[in-house]
């Protein structure tokens, strides 16, 4: 149990273990440790931040699939809107139409029944004429009763 | 174990705890405990060579187990000393710390190995008549660790305070810069200093030295028989699982000790 040279030989061996730590074990193990953790941290940090961007991006979506379900409900109804006034249009419309076609209808039945009436009126006249000169026995000259022939031919 | 002259229990104790001494030059203090340099410092190299070895091919990616066990090692030894030392411990403290617990650790777990059959291999395969093998129970080997932590921590004391600064904190730390407590100031720092490398050393000293001397005595169970042999044989395993707190709770200390002292030698009083 004596103190001998041993002493100075293991402080010596101490001190070279001490500097061969500080130089080759510990720098190169602590720089790998903090880049991993570096590593670790961004990661994280981007992990975060994409989540976040989801967040957002989730809520934009839902604002825009709302803004375009409301553009959609707001077409449908103009749409709506536009084609029964299509509608009530192409009604008014037709009614004109159909008011026009039968006054036109109305008014050349009319025209038609006129001129059944003259034609049936001259036929008329004619027999009577004809019925008259029988019934005389002679010949009427049309040229000299010709304004009777007329007013009968109106009062028919 | 050598049983050609007749074994005593002293004989056999002593013929243990003898130092493979080589004299250097004539005189006590001119020799060297040569089972003492050769196992620390194979021990040295082997641990440390292994750490370089592992510390060399280290990844910033995925760590391999291996890697992951000696940064384990030293994320424990960092936090210990971030807890202590404030300033840039990486450039010195954490690492004299790491070579301080790795180095310790292993000459205590020299104490494992069971001393009857590495006598007789040290005695047939080597040639070596005595040889110990735990470099901790070496007065010596503690000696040189405290005392160089406490130079260490002189060193630091008068590089961050410089000398005046050094000088100034015997006298007038702890009780105060009036010159009637001078004396007592310096008293109390003359014990301290003395104190601290006697704590330091001793107690790693005397903890190791104790566990060999355990084992010794629970290997002379072996004397009184095959069921003594057992006996022993259980008590050795029992003492050896104890041990294991040991070794690593003496390192430990160590460790701690050498990081308090170094960081208090950075703090000004």
């Amino acid at each position: 149990m004596n103190i001998t040279l041993t002493i100075i030989a293991q402080a010596l061996s101490f001190a070279i273990l001490i500097w061969f730590t500080a130089k080759f074990v510990w720098p190169p193990l602590l720089a790998a440790i903090e880049s991993r953790q570096k590593t670790i941290a961004d990661g994280l940090a981007d992990a975060e931040r994409a989540k976040h961007d989801l967040d957002m991006a989730a809520k934009r979506s839902a604002d825009i699939l709302r803004e375009a379900k409301d553009k959609a409900g707001e077409i449908v109804a103009n749409g709506e809107k536009r084609a029964s006034e299509i509608v009530e249009q192409a009604k008014a419309q037709a009614k004109v139409e159909g008011d026009r076609i039968v006054a036109g209808a109305k008014a050349e039945v009319e025209q038609e029944v006129f001129r059944a009436k003259e034609q049936l009126r001259t036929q008329v006249s004619a027999i009577a004429l004809a019925g008259a000169g029988k019934i005389l026995g002679r010949e009427i000259d049309a040229k000299a009763h010709n304004d009777l022939l007329d007013k009968l031919a109106a009062d028919l | 174990m050598s049983t050609e002259h007749a074994l005593t229990a002293s004989s056999y104790i002593e013929h243990h705890l003898s130092f493979n001494v080589k004299q250097v030059a004539g005189g006590g203090f001119w020799s060297v405990n040569f089972d003492t340099l050769v196992v620390s410092a194979l021990l040295g190299i082997v641990t440390f060579g292994l750490l370089w070895l592992v510390v060399r091919s280290a990844t910033s990616g995925v760590p391999s187990k291996r890697q992951a066990f000696v940064e384990l090692m030293v994320e424990f030894i960092d936090e210990q000393v971030k807890g202590i030392f404030h300033g840039d411990r990486h450039k010195f403290v954490a690492p004299l710390a790491l070579t301080v617990f790795v180095w310790v650790l292993v000459m205590n777990a020299m104490d494992f190995l069971p001393i009857d059959i590495m006598a007789w291999i040290y005695l047939h395969v080597f040639g070596q008549e005595k040889f110990r093998a735990v470099p901790t129970s070496d007065i010596n080997t503690t000696f040189a660790l405290a005392l160089s932590v406490w130079l260490l921590m002189i060193f630091f004391s008068i590089k961050v305070k410089g000398l005046g600064g050094w000088i100034h904190e015997l006298f007038c730390a702890p009780f105060g810069s009036n010159p009637l407590v001078w004396p007592a100031n310096f008293l109390f720092n003359l014990i301290e200093y003395v104190s601290k490398p006697l704590s330091h050393s001793l107690r790693l000293f005397g903890n190791m030295y104790a566990g060999e001397i355990i084992f010794l005595l629970l290997g002379m169970w072996a004397a009184t028989g095959l069921a003594g042999t057992i006996f022993g044989a259980l008590l050795g395993a029992g003492w050896a699982i104890f041990h294991i707190l040991i070794v690593v709770l003496q390192a430990f200390i160590f460790m701690m000790l050498t990081i308090v002292y170094i960081a208090m030698a950075h703090e000004s009083h």
